[in-house]
């Protein structure tokens, strides 16, 4: 019955506006291409479809910049006005928001495959379930007659007007070919609408292209050869016959790429807001009662610490070690690293801040203790150190004298202590047992406690080891060096 | 209350995913790639999107496509790729799309360094790219903050429908605090009378074009007229010792967390210097600046780690009652409070 309709009535597709509602002016019910322009007949082809698939009301089509600007004036479908080139971006986030409707990147080939070039290849190679329609006409339409990526050799344009010269414009640009190339795209076809043969084909291929974004199977794109008979400066109906004389030969028709019947399904999650999931997702955990604060001596009631060495040396996690116990103690707490290229090899640096009240700057640029674990740290920062500070170097890899008189100097041999103990990493935990010492700041047996949670995810060993090396370097402080 | 020694880039995801945002879509950039880092790994633990696109104008482009959709959505990035996701902001300024970008800032022009600037100010506060918009931006100048005001920022954007900045630096970045985490946000705005779901009742045109002349002045006056009711609405600062100030020194982000710690040190000198911190930087606060002079404040110092920026928008304020003076720093270097309690000593004899 439903094909009887068909072949009786001549009307629009229900895939169009009845009234060309956001087209300005009287006009409501003409399209703004000019005579013997493919537009209108792809248009057609695929508002056919639209309603003949029933997949009318799930449609979200993207407007590109070029002549097919104003696709929203004609599709009864959501739609989006997008940035030149940027369609397949747009309706890459389009399809991810909306993983059930079908979305459209309808596009001419200045947008396609000169300014969106990158967009709509990685869209393509992502496999993001759209439907692409890609108009080649060889020419800027919208823009008055300028060389496409697409334009012929030897074809003139406004902007190659002695013809488009490979050798200093380079070739045509084979996107069907390309797209094809890839592993995620499912169905990659090039069609023409010179005559009514191959525009039945682009019917066919324009159906297939939907169903499949409908079906969910992936990346479709049907590109197709337009007539543009303003820009080629001939008569409206010899525009068939310039793709036949001039097209053809250099946009191959057929089928690139088809691999519809084997595609996977494109499957995308469903957000999930409730309180409890997104508390459990970024590991909430209720804050423990701070613990009881020791008698912290004048000096380090405001700790502004440098913490220096090689990469590899644990200087970030010290830092950070020591940051996570002042929070525990109820402290304001900041720590900074030296990032970048630094992080990756060479030496590192941080700066942590413990303190009642805002701490105003992050670097400690005049730290009142230094932790240095090699000597081209020592002689770095031991030059910015406030008068009377704690200098905590590593003697077993530093064998100069620190040039310092006026700060209290700690020689501790964190690394040979860390080897001893039989794992060089525990260097770190040293440091910090040291830096309690020193400090006054932190219970060595309350630190043991919060190991678990500083080193979540760990092995019993491996904190086992790091609470020996937490007390080796408190021990070690306290036996050799007076309060 | 829940509480985490977290990095600010990690905070604005927590606070991204607080708010409820939905979709992030974002390109790697140091001092700004940990953001991108946390929502890999955040965003699908709850059914969100996470892509990194192919490039920054991609993803600026497809955070225009998410939240045309009606979704909360942000990206992230510092100076170099912000210069690239101008184009889809303005579209989305133009189309009154919601969405929210977090930029923190590194060293410029060109490729610069990777260390903190605040050199990104003009193309953040002034719209940046082409045409007649604004972005509401905000300034955090803590981890706390990273988190609060991505929070604040999906709040706000939805309410008027604009872009909406988190305008930080690779301090504020990288740099570890406690935060306070919040509760989940669980009730969402109505959006849809505009946004494109792909149903048969949300056949929505998402659209900045307007060919007619007066009708595109029209929608430009509209979006004038909303940017003055951000300006009438929505402004926020932080005053600290501001009461008694004689000297005011003002500076956003990284730059008045220094400012606080000179202000310790001047007071403890007895010079009576307060700080006026910026929290929107547009809306600016225009109106508190301009009663500086009439609350007898003797001298004004606008302290940034770009070239004399916000010093602009402070003499536009100040409107000529009364010269006001800049120190700035910049190539990835922070002002120490030394060196600007010295340029206050210097200025004005104290």
């Amino acid at each position: 019955m439903i094909s009887m309709a068909r072949k009786t009535v001549l009307r629009e597709p229900d895939g169009f506006l009845k009234v060309y509602k956001h087209k300005p002016g009287a006009e409501k019910n003409r399209t703004h291409y000019c005579p013997g322009c493919g537009h209108g007949i792809l248009h057609k082809l695929i508002a056919e479809a639209l309603e003949d698939l029933d997949i009318v009301d799930d449609t979200i089509m993207m407007s590109p910049v070029g002549c097919s600007v104003f696709v929203y004036y004609y599709f009864d479908t959501g739609h989006f006005q997008v940035a030149h080139g940027r369609a397949p971006a747009v309706a890459t986030a389009v399809s991810r928001a909306n993983p059930d409707s079908v979305v459209i990147s309808y596009q001419g080939d200045g947008d396609l495959a000169a300014i969106g070039g990158n967009n709509i290849l990685q869209a393509a190679n992502r496999g993001e379930n759209i439907v692409v329609f890609f108009v080649n006409n060889a020419i800027y339409g919208m823009t008055g007659g300028q060389m496409a990526p697409t334009t012929l050799p030897g074809q003139k344009t406004t902007t190659t007007p002695y013809g488009r010269d490979p050798k200093t414009d380079g070739y045509p640009i084979k996107v069907s070919e390309l797209i094809s190339q890839l592993t995620a795209p499912v169905y990659v076809t090039r069609t023409s609408l010179h005559d009514a043969a191959n525009t039945r084909k682009t019917r066919a291929a324009v159906r297939k292209a939907l169903q499949n974004t409908r079906d969910k199977k992936g990346f479709s794109f049907v590109e197709v050869l337009c007539m543009c008979p303003t820009q080629w400066k001939t008569k409206p109906i010899d525009g068939p016959q310039w793709i036949i004389d001039n097209m053809l030969d250099v946009f191959p028709l057929g089928v690139y790429k088809d691999i519809t019947e084997d595609a996977p399904l494109t499957v995308r999650p469903t957000p999930v807001h409730d309180s409890d999931s997104v508390k459990k997702a970024l590991d909430y955990k209720e804050s423990k009662a701070e613990l009881t604060r020791l008698d912290v001596p004048e000096l380090f009631r405001k700790t502004s610490l440098r913490v220096s060495g090689f990469g590899g040396q644990g200087i970030m996690s010290t830092g950070i070690a020591l940051a996570h116990l002042g929070m525990e103690y109820g402290y304001n707490v900041s720590w900074l690293p030296s990032y970048g290229p630094e992080m990756r090899g060479g030496t590192a640096n941080c700066s942590v801040k413990i303190q009642d009240g805002s701490i105003g700057a992050s670097e400690a640029t005049e730290p009142n203790i230094i932790i240095a674990m090699n000597q081209p740290s020592l002689e770095k920062f031991e030059k910015i150190m406030q008068t009377g500070g704690a200098l905590l170097y590593n003697s077993t890899l530093i064998d100069i004298e620190p040039s310092r008189d006026d700060v209290k100097v700690y020689p501790v041999p964190i690394t040979g202590m860390a080897d001893e103990l039989g794992d060089t990493r525990v260097q770190s935990m040293v440091s910090v047992g040291a830096f309690a010492a020193i400090t006054g700041l932190f219970d060595p047996a309350e630190i043991n406690r919060l190991m678990p949670g500083l080193f979540a995810g760990k092995p019993e060993k491996v904190i086992k080891m790091n609470e020996k090396a937490i007390m080796a370097g408190y021990n070690y402080v306290k036996e050799h060096f007076s309060s | 209350m829940a509480r985490k020694l977290m990095k600010g880039n990690h905070a604005s995801i927590y606070g991204a995913l607080l708010a409820g945002c939905e979709a992030y879509y974002g390109y790697p950039i140091t001092p700004a790639s940990e953001i991108a880092e946390a929502a890999s790994t955040y965003f699908p633990k709850l059914g969100r999107t996470f892509l990194q696109a192919e490039s920054e104008v991609a993803a600026m482009n497809m955070v225009y496509g998410a939240a045309g959709c009606g979704l909360r959505v942000m990206t992230a990035s510092s100076g170099p790729g912000i210069s690239l996701k101008q184009e889809a902001i303005s579209y989305a300024a133009g189309a009154e799309l919601p969405c929210v970008i977090v930029d923190i800032v590194r060293g410029g022009p060109g490729l610069g360094n990777i260390g903190p600037e605040q050199s990104d100010y003009n193309q953040v506060v002034k719209g940046g790219g082409h045409g007649n918009y604004r972005c509401l931006v905000l300034a955090p100048a803590s981890c706390q903050e990273m988190c609060d005001l991505t929070m604040l920022a999906f709040e706000l954007s939805d309410r008027y429908r604009l872009p909406a900045y988190v305008l930080s630096d690779g301090v504020i970045g990288q740099m570890m605090e406690a935060v306070e985490l919040p509760e989940p946000v669980m009730e969402f705005p109505d959006k849809s009378d505009w946004a494109v779901k792909g149903t048969s009742d949300s056949k929505n045109l998402i659209n900045s074009i307007y060919l007619d002349h007066d009708e595109l002045e029209e929608w430009n006056r509209h979006l004038q007229d909303k940017y003055r009711e951000i300006a009438r609405n929505e402004v926020r600062v932080e005053e600290y010792m501001l009461e008694d100030a004689e000297y005011v020194a003002i500076g956003y982000g990284c730059a008045s967390r220094v400012i606080r710690s000179v202000v310790d040190l001047a007071r403890a000198k007895g010079i009576k210097l307060g700080m006026l911190r910026p929290i929107t930087l547009f809306p600016f606060p225009t109106k508190v600046i301009a009663s500086l002079p009439d609350r007898g404040v003797k001298g004004i110092l606008t302290v940034e780690m770009s070239n004399g920026q916000l010093v602009d928008d402070v003499n536009l304020a100040l409107c000529g009652k009364m010269k006001s003076d800049f120190y700035g720093r910049m190539g990835g270097n922070v002002p120490s409070e030394m060196e600007i309690l010295e340029k206050i000593s210097q200025l004005y004899g104290v």
